[in-house]
């Protein structure tokens, strides 16, 4: 485990599997919370931290728990077990810490706990067969890739406010194309290898 | 078996610690909560459907017990809603700032037409074609965008012309927003006469287009013993601070377009207080 291949780990996450834009994890909030990107911020933080955290968790329960008890199978469940604390655990922090925050937020920080993403980097840091610090940089880069992709589109959203388009195509559809163009964008990192 | 009761023990400890955790935390980072909040939240229909403007309805919740929304936000609620609110944070309730929508048009069917119009079953589209296909600029064009915009089916068009039904009219004023020609209003819920018609055009050019539209005669005028109703640039406009709901406009107008079909209904609050006082 060297330095370069950690490096090779994010750089993976945020660009090539990017868990947005290329894997298609985490859809809901990226549309839901993109109008905004101050909004689009809070909510990108919120996600790299609970991704993190659930990540040193999860291999921690999945390592010393499961493993050694044999019970793989229980994963899903005790992993979604970890990550619904967690956002529990967020969303308590930012009713006191920062209620702006916490309302312009809404419904989609409670959400966390359901977003793909955060379920599917603990899954896939234990199916790629991670030691701890490689899930960590996994969890917290894939983290850093999803708010790359939510603040990109939301930058792109606020511009669009004074785009003109037809009245029919205002609110989802052209945000649909929006995210279906970002998307083509991204492919280009497809293929890109560092230090292997 | 043994390790259907392990699997059990590890969710159950995991579960346990969590929750542990979480107890504490909530201790830690406890957030003071109005007491007002709970029971103005169970006033409102909680439905979360964003009809006030709000996020939902905590949010509506809240903005009215900081001052930011009146106790009747809630268009959904409506007037028991309203009232329980007020009744909570010791209001009073003032009922004339209820609004409902009115189509200040009965043109329709009574009105001359420039052209066929066969396209699409909207307004807007209607519009871009020589601005409709009604001869008076300030007619209902009857495609229903305004029906289409209200959520809680209180627009028809009958005759040709959007009506709206006062009694599920919850005043969001969607339908206002949604006329191309500008035509719906805002108006007190408990007005009792309202003009439908928005023609500024001279008698002499509105007698020749619709058959029923105000001719700027002034007979309402001179008939209106409280100064209620003004013929301002041909058309009759009706000062609802002034009007009592006496309806005697509406049965002067030789156009028969001042409507009052709502003389059953609760009558006008402040026409109650200015009897008194007379």
């Amino acid at each position: 485990m060297s330095f370069t291949s950690l490096f090779s780990i994010a750089l993976g996450a945020i660009l090539v599997e990017n868990y947005i834009l290329v894997q298609f994890l985490g859809i809901c909030p990226f549309l839901g919370v993109s109008k905004k990107t101050d909004t689009a911020f809070g909510m990108s933080m919120a996600v790299i931290f609970v991704m993190a955290v659930a990540s040193a968790v999860t291999w921690l329960v999945n390592n010393f728990l499961l493993e050694r008890l044999g019970l793989q199978f229980m994963q899903t469940v005790a992993f979604i077990l970890v990550i619904a604390a967690l956002v529990q655990f967020v969303e308590m922090f930012l009713q006191k810490a920062m209620p702006a925050l916490y309302q312009s937020l809404g419904i989609y920080l409670p959400l966390i706990t359901t977003n793909c993403a955060v379920l599917g980097v603990a899954l896939l840091n234990v199916q790629s067969g991670y030691n701890f610090i490689e899930a960590v940089i996994n969890g917290t880069a894939a983290a850093v890739g999803f708010s790359l992709a939510l603040m990109l589109f939301a930058s792109i959203r606020e511009r669009l406010e004074f785009a003109e388009y037809p009245k029919s195509f205002e609110g989802f559809p052209i945000a649909l194309i929006t995210a279906a163009l970002l998307a083509i964008s991204f492919m280009g990192f497809s293929g890109l290898e560092v230090f292997k | 078996m043994n390790s259907i009761i392990s699997a059990v023990l590890v969710l159950g400890v995991l579960g346990a610690v969590f929750g542990l955790i979480l107890a504490v935390a909530s201790k830690v980072f406890e957030v003071e909560k109005n007491e007002l909040l709970e029971p103005v939240m169970d006033a409102l229909p909680g439905a979360n459907c964003g009809g006030c403007g709000f996020a939902g309805c905590s949010t509506c919740a809240q903005a009215i017990i900081d001052g930011k929304a009146p106790p009747n936000a809630c268009p959904v609620g409506g007037e028991a809603s309203a009232e329980k609110i007020a009744a909570l944070l010791g209001l009073e309730m003032n009922k004339n700032t209820r609004l409902s929508a009115f189509v200040n048009c009965s043109g329709g069917n009574n009105a001359v037409k420039k052209y066929q119009y066969l396209g699409l079953k909207d307004c807007h589209a209607a519009m871009k074609i020589a601005g409709g296909p009604t001869e008076c600029a300030y007619g209902c064009i009857g495609l229903g965008s305004c029906v289409s915009a209200c959520m809680f089916g209180a627009l028809s068009i009958q005759n040709g012309v959007a009506k709206v039904d006062h009694e599920k009219c919850t005043g969001c004023l969607r339908c206002v927003e949604a006329c191309p020609k500008q035509i719906i209003h805002p108006v007190p819920y408990y007005a009792d006469v309202n003009v439908a018609c928005s023609s500024h055009e001279r008698g002499a050019v509105l007698r020749k287009i619709c058959n029923i539209g105000c001719l700027g005669c002034k007979i309402c005028e001179r008939t209106c013993q409280h100064d209620a109703i003004h013929v301002v640039d041909n058309l009759a406009v009706i000062d609802y601070d002034k009007c009592i709901g006496c309806g005697e406009c509406a049965l002067k107008c030789p156009r028969h377009l001042i409507s009052d079909a709502n003389l059953d209904r609760t009558p006008h609050v402040s026409s109650v207080d200015k009897a008194a006082n007379s």
